[in-house]
């Protein structure tokens, strides 16, 4: 991988791939998608927040108009779930229902509208639970159950570790902060509705065309609720209208409708409407947090004690990783030499969360964020120097054992810094405004798989044709991030090739290498690892033939330009598909592989494999206010960010990431929330979302963007290719903690809390002109029992990165019983 | 996704065609005067059709006539007034109403006939079928209670309309005709403050024009309230409408509130608060502190009802600020952001 060659396209910005078909509307998004004889599907949804289903009689919705096909829970009995810990869903469910638009029959029709008509014909007699609502009702042990396995009552998942010794770290500070804060769930919001489509292919097998992040994990689901040989399904993930986490679970709608087409032997299409969507959901945790940080006098950290509780809804998702991320990555942007982490996550009555950009990260991080700009207000130090002094070191290991490889913090800092003109505007602004600093960082992809083997997490194969043309297999799915134009572009570089000579096959699981999907910002590096292997496998096997063409044994060839040559004698050459011929006429058919498995981590304890990464991005951002103090209403004119992206392999596609994650941040900073409608309880059980549509549920437009100044740092990470580490998720981290202290810098109030509405700024005003301190957020953190912590010894203390007392703990509960996974594959 | 439910559809040829299709069946017909709500409402099926009648093809419903009284015909895309340089002149505040409602795509389809009439909105109402089944439906649609307030008797859905408040402060009025006849009324009288039955107008008429009065030495703005200033409905909005004596003394004041209940409010105490005064700190401030009483807001929209009824204050005296020339002490969340830019 020796970046000696100038390159081509890699650093370029380069058109993408998809452009054309995009903006000329010829990309084909799942909803698109039409077959022959193919009917339509409705999914049923509870309209119950909670209960038991007495009995379901479909008899008249299956004589309904237009009708061919009726699905209830007992068609499809096997549960499913993204994590093997917790596979605690159905395709429709069989005996409860856990929240408002949890299904319970599926009806497929000649058309959608006779679907949906067929649906008010389903007769379902209910036996209705407790509804739980929020942290009050899930603490409450009176209350019902709504799972029956977790850790206890209706806590999913409690996780306790210890990392050092943090009273000792608190006895060293001059200062000791300890706040209470909240961060309020939010959805993706993709503009695409999820849409599937399953065609039965005549032999009992069926191909599944959905909008999927994951069809390795949808084809897995697949296999197991269907009960048929995994060979026999075929996943294929169309480009994806927009993801960002909310597509990366395997979902109902997806299984139910392989198994009507299979029932059927016709192709089966449902499409879901947004209501449905903020359904699906997966959104950010809500989650409230207790953060106790003792500071020096110069502001460095001496130790810090986090306690996180988290709103999971009503399944399980990726939970048990969201609960272990809102504690993992505390480390790695400042030096933490002793840190707590308390973790817990609750069960309610609502659509499940699970990984929103960020997963489990922004919540702490913004609890972490806002908390150094009190610490540097309280010792009277600029925020920003004061981050700058006590960044986590390059290539060091954290206490909690996350080994940092490149650390790029600094000159992002630096540069927003400099961007701003912090320092010579921030003692001179106009009433009203003000500058907020936070940084971040984020994983550039899980070090481990979400099935524990020790196979690759992503592959790619190349085949080489006479022509020139080389066709790229991954398993990689494109959700406009732009993973297509890597791919593409990772291959053309190696083989000296323009990206017209490259033809991808994607996200097809009969046809291509399995790479994981599109989650925890892994592609660019995984799957860019693992297509630049295979390139160089290939650039070997035709140098090979080239030089022996050319009579030039041990000659430097050269691939460039769609010639491969000799560097002495550039004359001396010949095209590519010259030399791909060569290399037929000598080894025939030519095809290579390369595939990707990350280094293995440090940390030896139980929950170490969260929080690893091959390499960690860093940013930093500033944002300007303008608040105003007759209202509350706070406008944000600028924002500068500071990115570490290792290596940029297209500058705008990075750019484009970037400001996507700005305009995201604005949005959970300011207005976006998974808020609930909780009926009077004298008067009814509903629990309905407060506004699952896109002009109520507020999000920003372009209208409503700032204006953007983006950096792109590059400090090249050696597990990278090329250098490059992730940029579609850790940009969006800092924006909201920075609007906090950008409010504190205008007006001298704090905000504890998100989305920070007007009426928040207002009241801490208020409070603030009456002589209180000026805040908003929770007033306290429930008494919760995190049960006794894994004691780690960090490596300064010499720890060899395994727990003192895990065999006083052993396994504790939060997943699923033996007995419930011995129905689960084996894991791969 | 959400389809439409069926309905039959005739494009009316004039106004007296209209009357004739709406007189046939006047409780299952509906107009169809750009469809922006109308259609959205009709696939959550919380508004009803059987029959929808198109008056696109109307020509003497369209345009903007007149000199000193300046009329607007009900079918004039919002769009197109927002683009009329007679009107920028002459009702900068009427333009910049028009000009806050909705997106621009919606106001080249959307007309002023519609934002009139349109349905009052409710955060329980303004949802699909499945999710007002699950609250058991409101009085509004298919149910008894109004979840805004349990034990009250009415509907408290909110008139969203950002034209009705400023109309209605500088006295415009406009015409109905049906096959029975054709009357004017002041645009105050279109409205009924009352969620269910909003419009004060009969079943079997058409709203065909409004008519402006002449700009005197009127002074007239429209203050909007809401999260984004891009797209969304108002949850509060001020129009207000002075005249002023030779020493600056006010002698005419007329201030409507909109969003606050199901009908354009009047603000009479903030009204009577001007009414002979100069406009100082001290009066703009006594006006918008006596409106904070009017205001009905609840928890049916955006944002906390407390902060709404705190903020009609705060807009009312905004708006009588900038009639008055002082210096802004609120600024209106629409402010323009200025362009996005990017530096790589």
């Amino acid at each position: 991988m020796a970046d000696t060659n100038k390159r081509k396209l890699i650093g370029t910005s380069f058109r993408r791939v998809d452009a054309v078909g995009k903006v000329s509307g010829r990309t084909q998004f799942a909803d698109d998608l039409s077959f022959p004889r193919m009917v339509f599907m409705k999914l049923l949804r509870s309209p119950l927040p909670h209960a038991q289903i007495v009995s379901i009689d479909t008899s008249a919705a299956e004589r309904a108009p237009g009708v061919v096909g009726v699905l209830t829970g007992s068609d499809v009995p096997v549960p499913f779930g993204i994590l093997p810990v917790s596979h605690d869903e159905h395709a429709l469910c069989p005996d409860k229902v856990r929240f408002v638009g949890d299904p319970v029959a599926a009806v497929a029709a000649l058309t959608e509208e006779q679907a949906q008509a067929a649906l008010a014909l389903v007769r379902v007699e209910w036996k209705q639970l407790d509804t739980i609502a929020d942290y009050d009702d899930a603490l409450d042990a009176s209350k019902d159950l709504i799972h029956t396995y977790g850790d206890d009552h209706n806590f999913h998942k409690k996780v306790s570790l210890r990392f050092g010794d943090p009273e000792a770290g608190f006895k060293q500070a001059d200062l000791v902060l300890e706040d209470t804060m909240f961060f309020d769930g939010n959805t993706h919001l993709p503009l695409e509705q999820h849409a599937t489509i399953a065609v039965p292919e005549g032999d009992g097998r069926v191909a599944v065309w959905s909008s999927t992040q994951t069809p390795h994990y949808l084809h897995k689901a697949l296999t197991k609720v269907l009960g048929l040989p995994a060979p026999w399904i075929r996943v294929i993930a169309l480009t994806n209208g927009g993801g960002f986490g909310g597509k990366s679970d395997p979902f109902n709608h997806e299984i139910a409708a392989a198994k009507m087409a299979l029932n059927l032997g016709r192709p089966v299409k449902i499409t879901l409407t947004r209501e449905e969507v903020f359904q699906c959901h997966r959104g950010r945790h809500p989650t409230l947090m207790s953060i106790r940080t003792g500071f020096r006098k110069d502001g460095s950290m001496t130790a810090q004690h986090l306690k996180t509780l988290l709103d999971g809804g009503a399944y399980g998702s990726y939970g048990v990783a969201s609960t272990y991320y809102t504690g993992a990555l505390q480390t790695v942007t400042y030096n933490l030499p002793h840190y707590q982490f308390d973790g817990a996550r609750v069960w309610t009555n609502k659509p499940p969360c699970g990984p929103k950009r960020g997963h489990g990260t922004p919540q702490p991080r913004f609890a972490l964020e806002v908390q150094l700009d009190k610490a540097a207000h309280a010792l009277g130090l600029d925020p920003a120097a004061m981050r700058l002094k006590q960044l986590q070191p390059k290539d060091s290991i954290t206490a909690n054992w996350l080994r940092v490889g490149s650390m790029g913090l600094g000159p992002c800092i630096e540069a927003v810094m400099r961007g701003s003109k912090w320092l010579e505007r921030r003692n001179a602004m106009p009433p009203g405004r003000g500058l907020g600093i936070a940084c971040s960082s984020y994983l550039s992809g899980a070090g481990l798989p979400i099935n524990w083997n020790h196979m690759p997490h992503s592959g790619v194969q190349l085949k080489l044709d006479r022509s020139g043309g080389v066709a790229v297999f991954c398993g990689q799915t494109e959700i406009g991030q732009g993973s297509d134009s890597i791919l593409a572009a990772c291959v053309a570089e190696i083989l000296g090739i323009s990206l017209q000579e490259i033809r991808l096959c994607v996200a097809d699981t009969d046809l291509t290498p399995v790479d994981l999907g599109s989650y925890s910002s892994r592609v660019t590096l995984m799957m860019g690892n693992a297509a630049v292997q295979a390139a160089e496998r290939a650039r070997e096997i035709l140098a090979r033939a080239a030089a022996e063409e050319l009579k030039l044994p041990g000659a430097n060839i050269v691939f460039a330009d769609g010639r491969v040559f000799d560097a002495a004698d550039p004359a001396r050459g010949m095209s590519f598909a010259a030399a791909v011929q060569a290399a037929e006429s000598r080894y025939g058919t030519i095809g290579t592989t390369g595939s990707y498995t990350p280094p293995r981590a440090p940390g030896r304890y139980r929950g170490a494999g969260v929080g690893p990464s091959p390499a960690y991005s860093y940013s930093a951002c500033i944002v300007e206010v303008d608040v105003d103090p007759a209202t509350g209403i706070v406008r944000v004119p600028d924002v500068w960010i500071a990115h570490d992206v290792g290596r940029a392999l297209n500058p705008t596609l990075v750019a484009g990431q970037v400001e996507g994650s700005i305009y995201m941040g604005i949005g959970e900073a300011l207005m976006e929330e998974s808020a609930f409608r909780r009926l009077p309880e004298k008067l009814s059980s509903a629990l309905v979302h407060k506004f699952p549509n896109m002009l109520e549920y507020k999000s920003p437009t372009f209208l409503d963007m700032p204006r953007v100044h983006t950096s792109i740092i590059e400090e090249p990470d050696a597990n990278g290719p090329f250098g490059a580490k992730e940029v579609g998720q850790g940009p969006l981290l800092p924006v909201m903690p920075a609007v906090s202290n950008a409010i504190f810098h205008a007006l001298g109030v704090r905000m504890d809390q998100v989305p920070i509405h007007p009426w928040m700024v207002f009241k801490a005003l208020e409070e603030k002109r009456r002589g209180g301190v000026g805040r908003y957020g929770p007033k306290a953190f429930p008494a919760v029992d995190y049960g006794a912590s894994l004691d780690v010894p960090t490596p300064a203390e010499g720890g060899d990165g395994k727990a003192r007392n895990a065999d006083d703990i052993g396994v504790r509960g939060g997943t699923m019983s033996e007995t419930q996974r011995q129905s689960q594959e084996k894991p791969c | 996704m959400l389809r439409l439910p069926e309905f039959s559809f005739v494009a009316a040829r004039d106004i007296g065609e209209a009357c004739a299709l709406l007189a046939e069946a006047p409780k299952s017909t509906r107009l169809l005067a750009g469809g922006t709500d109308l259609l959205p409402n009709m696939k959550r099926r919380h508004q009803h059709a059987q029959r929808l009648v198109g008056l696109r093809a109307v020509a003497n419903m369209r345009g903007i006539h007149g000199d000193s009284e300046m009329r607007v015909g009900a079918m004039t895309t919002l769009s197109t007034i927002t683009r009329d340089a007679k009107l920028q002149r002459h009702w900068p505040g009427f333009v910049r109403a028009v000009q806050s409602i909705s997106s621009p795509v919606l106001r080249t389809t959307g007309t002023i006939g519609g934002n009139l009439c349109l349905d009052t909105r409710c955060n329980y109402y303004n949802q699909s079928e499945e999710w007002r089944q699950a609250i058991g439906g409101c009085m509004k649609e298919a149910g008894d209670i109004c979840w805004v307030a349990p034990s009250s008797p009415r509907c408290w859905a909110i008139s969203a309309s950002d034209s009705a408040p400023l109309l209605c402060a500088i006295g415009a009025r406009v015409r109905l005709v049906s096959v029975r006849g054709e009357r004017v009324i002041p645009v105050e009288q279109l409205f009924v403050d009352d969620g269910i039955v909003w419009l004060g107008k009969s079943d079997d008429e058409v709203l065909t024009e409004v008519l402006l009065p002449p700009v005197e030495n009127t002074k007239a703005t429209y203050w909007k309230l809401r999260r984004r200033g891009s797209i969304d409905f108002p949850v509060l909005g001020v129009g207000a409408a002075l005249r002023m004596g030779a020493h600056g003394e006010v002698t005419h004041a007329r201030i409507f509130l909109g969003a606050v209940s199901s009908a354009p409010l009047r603000a009479p105490e903030s009204e009577a608060a001007l009414l002979g005064q100069q406009l100082t700190e001290a009066t703009v401030k006594a006006a918008g502190e006596a409106a904070r009483g009017v205001a009905h807001a609840l928890d049916n929209t955006d944002f906390t009802m407390l902060w709404r009824r705190q903020m009609t204050a705060v807009w009312v005296e905004g708006a009588l600020r900038e009639l008055g020339g002082l210096p802004p002490r609120a600024q209106m969340p629409e402010t323009p952001l200025g362009a996005p830019a990017m530096s790589v």
